[in-house]
């Protein structure tokens, strides 16, 4: 089954340039007061120029000055540069210290934004990505980027200034000797291009390797029970040696090119001195260079290729940043295709509700229809079962219902109003879905309770197990309330976790209980006693269970019977029984398996 | 144990055995890399000799006397192309070999630690979060790891720097004065700042590691925040520990920023000072302006690689505490022991035993590494940032451990106080039997002296109300984990002395939520064993699981997305049950292992099942009553106690607590026609 069309994206087709400019407009941050670090920028590159200024000086107007040398002339001379370079220092300092400032707080805003949308997304998406990759997009890409900024970004800022100063500094001393080093270092930057290409080809090599690493590793994490129950530690192992060897080879392949291109740039350097000298030699001889002017001028090549170099070593990192950047981004453009109306959306006031779906269907992205055409309507206050095997749609059915997606023609009308249009804190108060795999945090019982009612006191919790019956269990654990669930409670049993996600969804007091399957691992008498006092909550609400034990079913005020994506049959139980239908069918099935 | 208090400073010693552990476990690739890195030092020297040569003999004569020879401008350009040449070589060397040797550290002990993964027990397992062992294989290695791209180069830099000392004294000593004041001033400069650097990012590395897990368990449960409407608050918690990874890296970022100018700075005051030195020695006639130039040269051409040391300093702290996160893995143990015992009687089924077995879960967080805000609150610190671990903290009133559960027993006796007299009772007889039981701090016992025997070919149902120990007892039969106390016994043999592998050939256990690979159906059935594709169908028939295989156009070949997630939860049941079944056990053991199957598809399976003639003992773990009519044998568990034992018309009359399970159905439709409450409105 195809979902492509719901996959969070990587916006590859963006260039450099505008990945950048988008990831600024998304962290305001990263702007505030670069106006004023720019500045301080200039003053911090301009000091780079000094040292080779300062030899000139000495050279031309110290040693060789016309009355013999002056060495008065150098020891002021170098009691000011000594000064320009503190001053430097101080706005080096300064300058770094605005600029990690503004881009941390810039990408703490981008990663906690990118959080809140993954959170956004629908289920349809969030399930199309590997968690792995979800949290890369919040923490490591996001590091990728903050790194960057700390060592190559400012590099690469400096020294693009520094680039321009040399070179204007380079062409008042000598503009022949400037046009040849930019000639020299011509055929290097259409090379760069090239490398660029390579580097980048290679570094997504690495990243796809990465995460096909983490891919075999978290095998042998989360799935530890099947690989132990099955002995196949030696299988396991060995893909992820496979992964780990791939990620390795990828790896060094990218940093041999990296290597190369680095040091090609040396190689450039090497060429243009030589030129500088052959072609300095010529120009003194011609007079039109001073030899201090010649000598700065080999200093002023290193202050130029420098730059050159640092940017060839950061290629790499900067290609990994926008990479970085281009997938937090991603996440960003993703639609979040069930997405809440906010402020323009309908506050609905807590009472009983009704639900109608109106020729309702469905179908995943690029699928065919796992829903035809349906039509229904919930009586506020009354208690649904919905029935079917699987795959015939019931728990699409409870997806639509409680907007964890949209229909793809029709529309479910809570109280009148199209789900699409109410407000997501007004809906999820009004609406509680209890899955059949209920989440837990690695964190108290208590905590987890609490996840559904933040203000809930210890009494509360108590009395909520009490209600349902579920006191005595909650007792027996060591600590009680403060019982560790362990990692995503494996502490508990499968039926336990479902008994915490049943007290979550009684706590949070909905006035539509929505349960998939929610008792299927829970004995038939808690099983019982939880439909008891559920029921009891549920009078004055309306709820809706998905369950294939058909006990709910003899129970509730109406039967929803679902076939191969259609609703076949609707009515009470006894009445369907008699009707001989699907329903009748399953009854039997189920009376011959529980009785 | 050092291993679990990553907020201690990283000191500049563990720093330096991480290094010398890589160039112990590296020495040729990392050999090769500081030659290379030698070399590019000693041509960086070559490279201001020849600048300085050139000036000397070359340029200054040519100015001097208007007139040059070709000879002497070939040799010049030769000389300086060819250092240049043989440096850009020694990039390459150092680089490559560098960059070689820091990726197959980092896959070697990504090799390691995995391996400790499959090794170490379930109980290590549950005790740490799969967020946190996924960044130890990942993050972690490659943090420790990541001081070695640049630590050839910094030995470089010293032979460099040894080699510009003695061609400084060579030129003129008192200008090697000048280098020999300035570049130790350089390296102390670089420990002052490792060591000033060294807790913030410390501290950064540990926020990192917190975050992604905040992102973890977020997103993990991200079905439940949606459900709950809890996004804004899931938000909430998030952005504070952005906030605070925010301010320490921010931290880093203004220690980095003030030691770096500094150091970048020094060389060009010591240009300054060789100046003004050497237009002295200039003017009284003992120095060439060509060797001033060298030595001026030599100080801005060692600028930038003496900065390679600062590199390395640097990413110690980090590499520090990655070290300790990935040694704290490979130094855990507890694996469990194998002995070397085998089965005979492959083709027969088990006989199963267990004997007066009791399990105890360690609920002990001790292994597990706090966040750092809760290290913080645990400090006294930071009383007003909530977040994870203090959403822990609100559950406890006490704040310490021992104190919640004082306060958790308190609260239920005020409840037992305005609650129903019929509760009260019931739970002050449960108060009394639980403080008879000497519960050991920190400890959930869940089995108790379980003993049960099991013949061969018998099928036994295992029922019990939810909590009662039977998945506890169904892992413990395929030795997912060790008793306490007692032992497990297959054809009569510990199943602790067997060799390793030797009981999961023998035993298979099917999970009630099942973990589903990334990969082709056919390979999650099979698990990489040499099966014929007719008997993976085979298997998939018995488990109903063949329709929906079909149904895909790949069949076999189809790939199951991360935890099977393309899959429905009855769909990933029956999978796993093929999975179990391919493997015609001697023992299978089927723990609620049908739970999300329909009735008519669980009705299919069981009776193939019935039909199939495995040569299996089976153990069932079920509620519902056609899975325990399949079972010669009906085992009653109630508080981790064998509560009854018979058939079930049997227990049926004998047990209570049975009787009440089985038939809560019926009595409740039974209630609810007296109570005119029925289906019928």
């Amino acid at each position: 089954m195809s979902v492509a069309s719901s996959r969070l994206g990587e916006k590859r087709s963006d260039g450099a340039l505008r990945t950048i400019a988008r990831g600024l407009a998304l962290s305001p941050e990263m702007k505030q007061g670069l106006p004023l670090t720019l500045v301080i920028a200039m003053v911090a590159t301009a000091g780079r120029v000094i040292v080779p200024i300062a030899v000139q000086q000495t050279i031309d107007r110290g040693l060789n000055a016309p009355g013999g040398a002056d060495l008065e002339f150098v020891r002021w001379m170098a009691v000011v540069a000594g000064c320009g370079i503190v001053i430097t220092i101080g706005a080096t300092y300064l300058m770094n210290r605005r600029l990690f400032r503004a881009s941390e707080a810039g990408l703490a805003t981008l990663r906690t934004k990118a959080f809140r949308h993954v959170h956004d997304l629908s289920v349809l998406t969030q399930n199309t990505e590997r968690r792995g990759g979800l949290v890369a997009r919040v923490t490591t890409d996001v590091d990728t980027i903050s790194q960057f900024v700390q060592f190559g970004g400012l590099f690469l800022l400096v020294n693009i200034g520094q680039l321009i100063i040399a070179t204007v500094i380079m062409a008042i001393y000598s503009w022949q000797l400037t046009l040849l080093v930019w000639l020299c270092f011509l055929p290097f930057f259409v090379a760069l291009r090239w490398f660029q290409r390579m580097l980048s080809a290679a570094f997504m090599v690495v990243r796809e390797r990465v995460g096909a690493m983490l891919g075999a590793v978290s095998e042998s994490i989360v799935g530890a029970q099947t690989v132990r129950a099955y002995a196949i530690e030696g299988r396991t192992q060995q893909r992820i040696d496979e992964a780990v060897e791939a990620h390795r080879s990828a790896a060094t392949r990218a940093h041999r090119l990296a290597a190369f291109t680095f040091s090609t740039g040396e190689v450039f350097a090497g060429i243009a001195n030589a030129a500088v000298v052959l072609a300095g030699v010529g120009l003194g001889i011609a007079g039109d260079i001073t030899l201090g002017r010649l000598l700065a001028f080999i200093f002023l090549v290193t202050l130029f290729v420098a730059p050159i170099q640092v940017g060839t070593e950061v290629l790499s990192e900067a290609q990994n940043a926008i990479a970085g950047w281009r997938r937090v981004l991603g996440v960003l453009d993703t639609p979040a295709d069930v997405a809440d109306p906010g402020d323009a959306g309908t506050t609905l006031p807590h009472g009983p509700v009704d639900v109608r779906f109106e020729a309702v269907s469905y179908a995943y992205p690029d699928g065919p229809r796992v829903l035809h055409d349906v039509n229904a309507e919930i009586l506020p206050r009354t208690k649904v079962a919905v029935v079917g095997e699987t795959g015939s749609g019931k728990t699409t059915f409870a997806k639509l219902l409680t907007r964890l997606m949209d229909p793809v023609s029709g529309r479910v009308v809570l109280d009148g109003v199209d789900l699409r249009e109410v407000r997501f804190d007004s809906l999820r108060q009004r609406v509680v879905m209890v899955p059949q795999e209920g989440f837990l945090f690695d964190d108290t019982l208590a905590a987890n309770l609490r996840f559904a009612r933040p203000d809930a006191t210890d009494d509360d919790l108590w009395w909520a197990l009490t209600e349902l019956g579920l006191a005595e269990w909650a007792e027996s654990l060591p600590g009680e309330l403060d019982a560790s669930v362990g990692q995503r409670g494996e502490s508990l049993s499968a039926g336990e976790r479902q008994l915490v996600a049943l007290v979550r969804a009684y706590l949070a007091d909905p006035d539509l209980l929505v349960l998939d399957e929610a008792t299927s691992a829970v004995d038939p008498a808690t099983e019982v006693r939880l439909a008891r006092a559920l029921e009891g909550v549920s009078r004055g609400r309306t709820s809706v269970t998905i369950a294939h034990r058909l006990s709910t079913a003899e129970t509730a005020d109406e039967v929803f019977v679902f076939d191969a994506g259609r609703l076949v049959e609707r009515g009470p139980h006894v009445q369907l029984v008699e009707a001989g239908g699907v329903y009748a069918k399953l009854h039997v099935a189920w009376i011959a398996q529980s009785r | 144990m050092s291993d679990r208090r990553p907020e201690r400073r990283a000191t500049l010693g563990e720093g330096m055995r991480i290094l010398g552990r890589a160039l112990r476990d590296e020495p040729v690739v990392l050999g090769v890399a500081i030659l290379g890195s030698a070399l590019y030092g000693l041509m960086t020297v070559v490279a201001a000799e020849v600048i300085g040569r050139v000036t000397d003999r070359v340029v200054v004569p040519a100015f001097a006397e208007g007139r040059t020879t070709a000879g002497a401008l070939a040799v010049a350009a030769t000389a300086i192309i060819g250092a240049a040449i043989l440096k850009a070589a020694g990039i390459v060397l150092r680089r490559y070999y560098a960059g070689m040797g820091q990726y197959r550290l980092q896959a070697s002990y990504r090799r390691q630690v995995t391996r400790q993964y499959l090794k170490l027990p379930l109980s290590w397992h549950h005790r740490h979060s799969a967020g946190r062992l996924l960044s130890n294989a990942n993050a972690d290695v490659e943090a420790t790891w990541w001081p070695i791209a640049p630590l050839p180069f910094a030995l470089g830099v010293i032979v460099m720097l040894a080699i510009a000392l003695v061609s400084m004294v060579l030129v003129d000593p008192w200008l090697a004065l000048v280098g020999f004041l300035v570049f130790p001033t350089i390296l102390m400069i670089n420990f002052v700042y490792q060591r000033r650097l060294s807790p913030v990012a410390t501290r950064a590395q540990a926020l990192r590691a917190d975050l992604s897990g905040v992102a973890h368990e977020s997103f993990d449960g991200a079905a439940l925040v949606k459900a709950m409407g809890r996004e804004s608050d899931e938000t909430e918690r998030f952005r504070r520990v952005a906030h605070q990874l925010r301010d320490a890296n921010a931290r880093v970022g203004r220690i980095r920023g003030a030691f770096d100018p500094i150091l970048e700075a020094l060389p060009n005051l010591a240009i300054l000072v060789v100046l003004l030195i050497g237009s002295t020695r200039i003017a009284g006639g003992t120095l060439e302006p060509g060797q001033l130039v060298q030595v001026a040269y030599l100080f801005t051409l060692t600028a930038f690689p003496i900065r390679a040391i600062g590199f390395v300093l640097g990413e110690l702290p980090r590499a520090v505490v990655g070290w300790r996160r990935v040694s704290a893995v490979l130094d855990a143990t507890g694996a469990l022991p194998y002995g070397e015992r085998r089965l005979d009687g492959a083709g027969s089924a088990a006989r199963v035993g267990v004997e007066d077995v009791s399990f105890a879960y360690e609920t002990d967080a001790g292994e597990t590494l706090p966040t750092v805000a809760e290290r913080e609150r645990r400090a006294g610190r930071a009383m007003t940032r909530r977040t994870a671990g203090e959403r822990r903290g609100d559950a406890r009133p006490g704040g310490e451990h021992a104190a919640g559960q004082a306060g958790g027993e308190r609260h239920a006796g005020e409840q037992r106080d305005d609650g129903e007299q019929r509760d009260g009772d019931e739970r002050r007889e449960s108060d009394e039997r639980r403080d008879g039981d000497e519960r050991r701090d920190g400890e959930h016992r869940v089995l108790e002296g379980v003993t049960l025997d099991v013949p061969p070919g018998r099928t036994i149902a295992v029922v019990g109300p939810t909590g009662s120990g039977k998945s506890t007892l169904a892992g413990l039969l395929v030795r997912l984990v060790d008793p306490s106390d007692g032992s497990v016994l297959v054809d009569g043999v510990d199943i602790r002395s067997l060799t390793r592998g030797e009981a999961a050939d023998a035993a298979a256990l099917v999970f009630q939520q099942p973990f589903v690979f990334e990969d082709s159906i056919r390979d999650n059935v099979t698990l990489g064993r040499d099966v014929p594709d007719g008997d993976v169908w085979a298997a998939l028939e018995l488990a109903q699981a063949d329709d929906f295989v079909r149904q895909d156009d790949g069949g076999l070949d189809a790939v199951v997305g991360e935890r099977g997630t393309t899959l429905s939860g009855g769909q990933r049941q029956r999978l796993a049950l093929a999975r179990a079944l391919v493997r015609r056990p001697r023992l299978l053991v089927l723990d609620d292992a049908t739970s999300a199957v329909d009735p008519q598809v669980e009705r299919r399976i069981l009776a193939g099942l019935r039909e199939a003639g495995l040569p299996s003992t089976v153990i069932v773990v079920a509620y519902r009553r056609a899975t325990i009519a399949l079972a010669d044998e009906v085992v009653y568990i109630e508080d981790g106690r064998i509560a009854g034992r018979g058939s079930h018309a049997e227990l049926m009359v004998t047990s209570p607590g049975y009787e009440q399970l089985l038939t809560a159905y019926e009595r409740d439709a039974a209630d609810r026609a007296a109570d005119g409450d029925g289906g019928t409105p």
